[in-house]
């Protein structure tokens, strides 16, 4: 390995020098599920390689095979042009490979450059390490724009600069080679774009950098070439500059996909939801929502725009009826009541209000029930569900299930296997089933799509159009600024539990909601007046 | 793990635990200088040869399986009762208290009765720690294991002062009346032709158990309630998202299990004794624990432990009485089942997961 | 169905017949373990003296469920064994459901009485043991304070107590005495470590003699009474030798003698009640070169004062059980 980076300078001639990152014919499989089959890639050194698939296409095992979390059943793996044995992360890490997860691996509650040896302590005391580390560090921030307050604790950072700490734990360790896992999923838009300036200096160090997004607009604007995986195979290795949004899509789904929503103009009809001066102060005693006042019309939907974590989760909540919250709440006219004393998830249900939440798996589903109980959930009260006073009617439920499944095109749809079991989509299918077949007065969606493959997110889409054409009225929460600008009718921005105001979906653009979402109000006349 | 079927998980898994266990067991006996093949011969044949074996095997499976429910009950709403111990002392009382004050005109609505008491005083003793879990975040482990001891306390307060009839030195209630006392295993059996020991202890709560393990599979699977406990068990944040009262379901499932283990001491205190003694849960509230761990707290599989528990204990009485192993030994053994079945499970199932993807690798 | 019928039967036959051609003694111990240097443990001991004596064989089973109560002493019966002595008062409502079902083997009770033909009811007179063990108590107590440590709180050992208190005030009418049990379930006849807590907050208290009526739990606390350098008073066996010089005597209740007399008289043992009182050397305090140099003779002479005077039936120790009362202390 190290006669391998002898081989190749830094900066590289990328055409003459072995590629960085060479996989042949890796394979593995878990039990019956061929994971990953003869996948070969090379990855120019010096460059920015994109991986796109939809979920459970392979993309992870590969990393992780990459990563030494798993090892291949067959294929090997070169680096340099030499062939390594990667049989765990610390091997990994020594072949000049970091990896930045979608889900942080830092200590909450260490400072930055705790963090950042942690693992790489040189000697039994601390301090020489933390010393060099902070020179180290200094210089890092210098060359790629990675500033970070070396003596800050971790959980005072935002997510993008805790996103920051992770690829400088990764260079510190002198990986030659980055992965980055769905890096952008928690930034806003202009740390993400921070983002992409880093990645950029990066690469210009001749450092290799593999980007795995379902972001096609990323894809398009971050990387210099793109390989697509559909069901454990890599389908494609493609130049960026050659490639379109829409031909990736299909390579990913395997069929033509439609990336752009069809609606026709929303017909608003009389206040459905109407929330005035709602305020919720959470256990520690932080006020999370700082009165919010809204409304939601029948036959339109209102996206909620903005980074996650300010306030839009509480909001689903309360109105869910499993928070409570002070102020005043009409649905249909009728006031709600918010102390959480007499009105639960049931009482809510029972006035119209279906809810379909951010996180589906915590909330939305019991991951080990089957389907057919899943469907159930949330309307076990429902009298067509009964069989008597004490008995479930469970032969109804699954017949109910299997209607539900089949319309959602739930796949497979089998009302017995366990919700744990379905693909992400699937599951999300199944929890919208389950909501938007009780023809709800009002429908409450939180991050519709999140981790939802493509073809998936197209038939989402479309049906949540279909429901605010059929006259419900639709608030839709969403960190994804596309999915807001393209399905919503009109967009609130939420900032630290506040509305920063509202826009119409075609007088405003994705710069204007990005600074609306940091805090900023261009043109704040337009809000006084 | 997903590796492993189904089939595997409930049935092949325990099994290899058991095995293991008794293996180790083995070694032990052999250590110190017994035969273990002989030992294993008369636990055997003391258990399950003989009507007389299981007379005894069958009661103390009785035992478990009522506290192995109960503790199954709990464990589906995502709670830990080791209150079975102070549960079960209280349904003692309970039944006590029945069988004591009414003069009962015949043993069938004594025993209605009994079943009643056990189950209330056994699930009020419960709902104190139900309470406050619920509504104060007491833990109910540290709540319901402190009230197994207030339990001990009381009925000791109880039998030497209020209960005890004067001038008896055994504190102990008086036998209840003739009229109470329930049939035995051998009458039920031999009114259909089947010779049963009379002299063991095995009685009509047996079928009373079953029935119970019957009507816990009903509650858990097809009605609206026991969908509501799996659910809140999964998840509690996922329970509140549909509208389910984590306190109304705290409340009812600890209510449902510590009736359930009072009602063990139908089978003890009336079947058995037939008059309320301090010592009546026997840590058969503890075993509970491991019957309902091993059984995957599904009540078929919480039958079938609490048998394996009944033939440990029947089969180390045996042991006991025919060889020089001693009784701490004994317990030794029953303790590796435990350990094997119910904490180290994961030790088996980890391998046996890997050569299952092994075996369908190779397909 | 008649196959299995024929099986069940036949092993149910072999069962019950399993040894039934020797006649040999049994010994039924109760919770609380064989070796508990004390009740069963004086039990154990009387029945090895006969085994050593006339070198025939007999059997032991120790009970770990109430179930076993009468199971185990069925299962005696079954495999042979006669007599059969059975030990606690917790089995007087085993042995009156056991006995009557078989009416050729003789049961000695041992603690309880059962009014059966084929039974042996022994009691032992506690009450006027634990009088004379509370007589030396006082009169080598320098502080005025003695202790008792109880086992279960029970009448049983309450009676204990209140012999004991008796004594203590017969011989110094000041002094003060503080009563304690270990606990309130059986529970508390096998716990050495809590006993020795008791023991160690009476010493702290002034107490400078602790009598143990507690089983194996006693232990525990003569342990304590030996590293806090005060005396300590055993129980049922003659614990003198435990500590030397600090068990200032042991209050002597002869379950070995009973024992032994029972499997020395064999299957034709006489049944009714037998009490084991002072006069018929059934209870008793132990001396020996243990103890020797802590007993003085002004001790000796007093003690066996008040032995003769309850001989004599001039001096009557109240027996808690009697009443359920105690004259000299509240428990």
């Amino acid at each position: 390995m190290e006669a391998g980076r002898a081989t190749s300078g830094p900066g590289g001639r990328p055409d003459t020098a072995a590629p960085a990152i060479e996989l042949r014919g890796i394979s593995k499989a878990f039990g019956p599920v061929q994971a990953n089959r003869a996948i070969s890639v090379r990855v120019a050194r010096g460059t920015i390689h994109g991986i796109v698939g939809e979920n459970g296409a392979g993309k992870s095992t590969l990393m992780s095979i990459l990563y030494g979390f798993y090892r291949a059943d067959e294929g090997e793996i070169l680096i340099n042009g030499a062939r390594v044995a990667i049989p765990d992360s610390e091997a990994a890490i020594r072949a000049g490979i970091g990896m930045v997860f979608q889900h942080f691996k830092l200590v909450e509650n260490f400072t930055v450059l705790e963090n950042i040896i942690l693992g790489a302590e040189e000697g039994r005391l601390l301090a020489p390490s933390l010393a060099r580390a902070r020179e180290e560090l200094a210089r890092l921030a210098r060359d790629y724009e990675l500033q970070v307050e070396p003596d800050a604790v971790i959980e005072e950072l935002s997510v993008g600069h805790q996103q920051r700490v992770e690829i400088l734990k990764a260079l510190y360790r002198k990986a030659d080679i980055l992965i980055l896992d769905e890096p952008t999923g928690v930034l806003t838009p202009a740390e993400a774009d921070h983002l992409f300036r880093i990645l950029a200096n990066l690469r210009a160090e001749g450092k290799t950098i593999v980007l795995i997004t379902h972001k096609l607009r990323e894809i398009m604007a971050a990387t210099d070439s793109v390989s697509v995986m559909r069901r454990g195979e890599m389908v494609a290795t493609l130049r960026t500059a050659d490639t379109s949004p829409e031909e990736l899509a299909e390579l990913m789904v395997g069929r033509k996909v439609l990336l752009e929503v069809e609606k026709a103009p929303a017909t608003p009809g009389r206040p459905v939801l109407e929330i005035d001066d709602l305020r919720v102060t959470d256990r520690k005693g932080v006020e999370r929502l700082k009165g919010i006042s809204l409304a939601v019309r029948a036959g339109e939907i209102l996206g909620i725009a903005g980074v996650a974590g300010n306030g839009q989760s509480e909001l689903l909540e309360v109105l869910g009826g499993y928070a409570r919250g002070r102020g005043r709440v009409r649905m249909n006219g009728a006031e709600i009541d918010l102390s959480g004393r007499h009105a639960d998830g049931q009482t809510r249900r029972a006035a119209g209000i279906a809810h379909v939440p951010e996180d589906r798996q915590r909330l939305g589903l019991i991951m080990d029930f089957a389907a057919w109980e899943n469907i159930a959930f949330g309307y076990h009260h429902d009298s067509l569900y009964q069989r008597g006073a004490l008995l479930m009617d469970n032969r109804r439920i699954r017949e109910d299930a299997r209607g539900k499944l089949g319309r959602f095109d739930v796949r497979p749809p089998d009302p017995w296997l366990a919700a744990k079991r379905f693909s992400g989509g699937n599951q999300q299918k199944l929890v919208l089933a389950r909501e938007i077949e009780r023809s709800p007065d009002l429908l409450l969606v939180g991050q519709p799509t999140r981790g939802v493959d493509i073809g998936a997110i197209e038939f989402i889409h479309r049906r949540l159009i279909a429901l605010r054409d059929a006259g419900k009225a639709i608030l839709l929460v969403s960190v994804e600024l596309d999915e807001i600008l393209s399905l919503a009718d009109r967009i609130a921005v939420m900032f630290d539990g506040r509305i920063m105001g509202e826009r119409l979906p075609e007088a405003t653009d994705e710069r204007e909601l990005g600074l609306m979402m940091a805090g900023v109000v261009p043109g704040a006349e337009r809000e006084a007046g | 793990m997903e590796a492993l079927p189904k089939w595997a998980d409930a049935v092949l898994v325990p099994l290899i635990s058991i095995v293991i266990a008794f293996a180790i067991s083995a070694l032990v006996i052999l250590a110190i200088g017994e035969n273990p093949l002989e030992a294993m011969r008369l636990m055997v044949e003391g258990a399950i040869a003989s009507t007389y074996g299981w007379g005894y095997t069958l009661f103390y499976a009785t035992n478990f399986i009522f506290t192995g429910l109960a503790v199954a009950v709990a464990f589906h709403a995502g709670l830990f009762n080791i209150g079975g111990e102070g549960q079960a002392t209280l349904g003692g009382l309970g039944v006590a208290l029945v069988l004591l004050n009414v003069a009962w005109p015949h043993w069938t609505v004594a025993l209605a009765a009994a079943v009643l008491g056990a189950m209330a005083f056994g699930a009020l003793w419960a709902l104190v720690p139900a309470w406050l879990q619920a509504k104060r975040g007491s833990h109910i482990v540290i709540t319901t294991i402190m009230f197994n001891f207030i339990a001990a306390a009381l009925l000791n307060y109880l039998l030497v002062n209020v209960l005890k009839p004067a001038g008896q030195m055994d504190p102990a209630t008086a036998r209840f009346a003739a009229a109470t006392v329930v049939p035995k295993l051998a009458h039920i059996l031999g009114a259909v032709g089947i010779p049963f020991n009379p002299r063991t202890p095995a009685n009509i709560a047996l079928v009373l158990a079953l029935v119970a393990a019957f009507l816990v599979w009903i509650l858990l699977w097809h009605t609206r309630l026991g969908y509501q406990v799996r659910a809140f068990g999964k998840s509690e944040p996922a329970a509140r998202y549909a509208g389910i009262s984590p306190v109304r379901i705290t409340l009812w499932a600890m209510l449902i299990s510590g009736g359930l283990a009072g009602l063990m001491t139908v089978n003890t205190v009336m079947g058995e004794a037939q008059r309320l003694v301090m010592n009546v849960s026997e840590g058969a509230g503890f075993i509970g624990i491991a019957v309902a761990l091993m059984g995957r707290s599904h009540p078929v599989g919480v039958v079938l432990a609490a048998l394996l528990f009944g033939f440990l204990y029947q089969g180390g009485a045996e042991l006991e009485f025919w060889t020089s192993i001693t009784r701490e030994l004994i317990v030794v053994i029953q303790a590796l089942v435990i350990l094997f079945t119910g904490a180290l499970d994961e030790m088996v199932r980890a391998p046996l997961a890997r050569l299952f993807v092994a075996i369908r690798g190779r397909r | 169905m008649t196959l299995m019928q024929s099986l069940l039967g036949a092993a149910a036959t072999v069962a019950l017949t399993a040894g039934a051609a020797l006649a040999e003694p049994g010994l039924v111990i109760d919770m609380g373990g064989k070796f508990d240097k004390s009740f069963n443990e004086a039990a154990w001991r009387g029945a090895e003296r006969w085994k050593a004596e006339t070198g025939g064989s007999y059997r032991d089973i120790e009970m770990q469920q109430e179930a076993q109560r009468e199971q185990f002493v069925r299962r005696m019966v079954d495999a042979g064994s006669n007599p059969i002595v059975v030990l606690g008062f917790q089995n007087m409502a085993t042995l009156e459901k056991v006995a009557p079902d078989y009416p050729d083997t003789r049961f000695a009770l041992i603690d309880g009485v059962v009014d059966l033909p084929n039974v042996r009811s022994i009691i032992f007179a506690e009450h006027e043991g634990s009088y004379l063990v509370g007589l030396l108590a006082a009169m080598a107590s320098k502080s005025g304070t003695v202790g008792f440590v109880g086992g279960m709180d029970v009448p049983l050992i309450r009676k204990f107590g209140c012999g004991y208190a008796q004594g203590v005030l017969a011989a110094n009418p000041n002094a003060k005495i503080i009563a304690n049990f270990t606990g309130t379930t059986p529970a508390a006849w096998a716990d050495p470590v809590k006993g020795g807590e008791i023991a160690r907050s009476q010493i702290d208290q002034g107490a400078d003699v602790v009598y143990a009526a507690a089983g194996a739990t006693g232990i525990g606390v003569l342990q304590a009474a030996a590293d806090a350098g005060v005396y300590s008073i055993g129980v049922d066996s003659n614990q003198n030798h435990l500590h030397p010089g600090s068990v200032l005597t042991s209050m002597l209740k002869r379950v070995d003698n009973a024992t032994y007399e029972v499997f020395k008289a064999g299957p034709a043992v006489e049944t009714g009640i037998v009490v084991m009182d002072l006069a018929a050397g059934g209870v008793g305090w132990a001396l020996d070169e243990n103890n020797a140099a802590l007993i003085t003779d002004a001790m000796k002479a007093k003690v066996a004062e008040a032995e003769a005077a309850i001989i004599a039936g001039t001096l009557k120790v109240h027996d808690y059980m009697s009443d359920d009362s105690c004259p000299a202390i509240t428990f």
